[in-house]
């Protein structure tokens, strides 16, 4: 007779099984062990740079890592400026995209057009950051706004906006196709146009997934470094601003800044150190919108 | 009487249904969609189009001088064959470590584990990791790739091309995890139910019908993070790419890997695109020219590899 333990296999066979199932969960657990490094090595420096500062270096006038001036509020200041350009480009360029690919274009146009936002997606921020300093700066912020220095926030929100819409664009444009084809059907059954249809029925019902889209894309805004290190100026520090048409010192500019030395403190004391504390701040601001985007994404597939 | 009323009933309902007028508004919505869509490749062209018109003559002028030679002082002479080589071999070292890293845990997340608590948390640190900004990698290389690893064995004290390879892995590490585990879930589960009926092991199953089912996306997915990998610049601030001036001279390949300051292609534009002298300004368009000539090659064969092999369920 059959037994179960003819079925289970020879010992050998099982015991390379299981050797086989725990290098693949070793792998799985490479992930975790990288977080947890990152925390770690975030924390533990930051807390060495903020044994050697003085708490009231913090808010000081400005951030001047040379001159002991660590002024947290200037880069916060700058970051959200620079966020709320992208997504002011972002949100519109990219929701707009999204409706489009999914509720207008046939098939065809929609194999057609996809290929722009996966090609936009394709681009390396530093050419971006290249774009920005050659063409956005001189020739659309400096002419619409005479003010305008040649290095400016403007023109760094602008570019990490470009960089943000395929993000915005893919996530959103997923969450409209995930609502049923019968919500769409109901509404032209009780005689809607497609565009009541779309803005009164398909994106309500979408709202989580576009919510998710659009925080994802502030916290991609927040975390781009290279287009600001190269065209939003204050490299070497700068003095509070609130002016986006002025040069700014966003948090990844300023780690930026410190990483290649541009401000001549590459080695020991506070200037270098203060790199990880804002490190942190950033991994801490990204990681609750990372957070908060995900929470956004499960309600959708509930009520999905 | 009954025709009569039978026909102004239907001609009122198909005008009702046709609508009172034109759907203006409608169409100038869907015109503004479309605009933006328009938009974003007018975008594109114009980047393209900066890039080309500012680097082409230097590409046309140097050809292939350019492109082997080393970084110099002088625009005249500055090349990026420093920088591409540099580049190459971070690219390789990913290929290397974050491949079989990624594509093992994806299998474990997708075939292996059950959904408990342990396995929700990796899945959502996955997620997680993968909107970490990239500069705040350089820190975990700054400090692990470069500082512990120079404990272990004599590396540059400010980094060397296996901590760049090794940061710039860990950061693609969580795309290829995702991008993998979304073709082994395409994978239909009537395959591998039939291939346990007939007593293949799980990794039987898992070797033989659906790794080879999902190669296409995983290596399109795979593909896709190294050329992301190789336009990275911000983390490989902060592990030491030079961006300045660097001489190799001879040194022998462990050397290179381990002791010699290095360079990478963004990193190389980086600096050109600093310098205030508009020659450098050609070298970086010149460069970036490069760096989207290969990007472009390699994303379009990883995609068309995708639509020739890629099976429909």
């Amino acid at each position: 007779m059959l037994t179960a333990a003819d079925l289970r296999g020879g010992s050998a066979r099982r015991r390379r099984e299981a050797t086989i199932r725990r290098l693949f969960a070793a792998a799985a657990a490479v992930s975790v062990v990288i977080s947890a490094v990152i925390v770690l090595a975030l924390i533990g420096k930051a807390v060495d740079f903020l044994r050697q500062i003085d708490p009231s270096w913090l808010v000081a006038d400005g951030w001047f890592p040379r001159r002991n001036q660590f002024s947290i509020p200037t880069l916060f200041a700058a970051s959200v400026i620079v966020a709320g350009i992208a997504m002011a480009i972002a949100a519109p360029l990219g929701l707009a995209s999204a409706i489009y690919l999914s509720e207008y274009a046939s098939p065809r146009a929609r194999r057609m057009l996809k290929p722009i936002v996966e090609l936009l997606a394709g681009i390396p921020s530093i050419v971006v950051g290249f774009f920005a300093l050659t063409i956005v700066s001189p020739d659309i912020v400096q002419r619409f706004f005479g003010s305008a220095t040649f290095f400016n926030m403007m023109a760094a929100g602008i570019g990490v906006g470009i960089l943000s819409v395929p993000l915005v664009a893919t996530i959103a444009e997923d969450a409209l196709r995930a609502v049923p084809r019968s919500l769409r059907e109901g509404a032209y059954g009780l005689g809607a146009r497609r565009r009541t249809t779309s803005l009164r029925v398909v994106v309500p019902a979408a709202t989580s997934g576009i919510a998710a889209a659009l925080i994802l894309g502030v916290s991609r805004a927040i975390g781009e470094t290279m287009v600001v290190l190269i065209v939003a100026g204050g490299t070497g520090g700068s003095a509070f601003t609130v002016d986006p048409l002025g040069p700014g010192q966003t948090a990844t500019g300023a780690m930026a800044a410190l990483a290649i030395g541009s401000d001549q403190v590459k080695g020991a004391g506070p200037a270098f150190a203060s790199l990880f504390f804002v490190g942190l701040l950033l991994f801490c601001v990204t990681f609750a919108l990372n957070l908060a985007s995900e929470r956004f994404v499960r309600r959708a597939r509930r009520h999905g | 009487m009954g025709a009569v009323l039978a026909g102004e009933t239907s001609s009122a309902v198909s005008a009702g249904l046709r609508g009172r007028r034109r759907d203006v508004a409608g169409g100038l919505f869907a015109a503004a969609l479309l605009g933006a869509l328009l938009l974003s490749l007018l975008i594109l062209l114009a980047l393209l189009w900066d890039v080309v018109r500012t680097g082409l003559p230097v590409l046309t002028d140097r050809g292939a001088d350019f492109l082997t030679a080393g970084p110099s002082a002088s625009p005249a002479s500055a090349g990026i064959g420093a920088a591409l080589i540099g580049s190459f071999i971070m690219v390789g070292i990913v290929a290397l470590v974050a491949f079989p890293f990624g594509v093992g845990a994806a299998v474990y997340l997708e075939e292996y584990a059950r959904d408990t608590r342990v396995t929700r948390f990796i899945s959502t640190n996955v997620r997680n990791l993968a909107g970490v900004p990239s500069i705040v990698y350089g820190i975990l290389g700054l400090v692990i790739f470069v500082g512990v690893l120079n404990r272990i064995v004599d590396i540059h004290d400010t980094g060397s091309l296996l901590s760049g390879g090794l940061t710039l892995s860990a950061l693609v590490l969580p795309i290829v995890i995702i991008t993998t585990s979304e073709a082994l879930r395409a994978v239909p589960r009537s395959l591998r139910e039939a291939a346990f009926g007939v007593g293949a092991t799980r990794w039987e199953v898992i070797r033989h019908h659906v790794l080879p089912a999902a190669a296409p996306g995983i290596v399109t997915g795979t593909v896709l993070s190294l050329a992301r990998a190789f336009g990275e610049t911000a983390p490989l601030l902060l592990v030491g790419a030079v961006t300045g001036f660097f001489s190799v001279g001879d040194a022998g390949a462990l050397d290179r890997l381990l002791r010699s300051p290095y360079s990478a292609l963004p990193v190389q534009i980086l600096a050109w695109t600093r310098l205030p002298n508009e020659a450098f300004t050609a070298l970086a368009a010149a460069a970036i020219v490069v760096m989207m000539a290969i990007l472009l090659v390699v994303n379009g064969m990883a995609l068309w590899l995708r639509n020739r092999y890629e099976r429909a369920w």
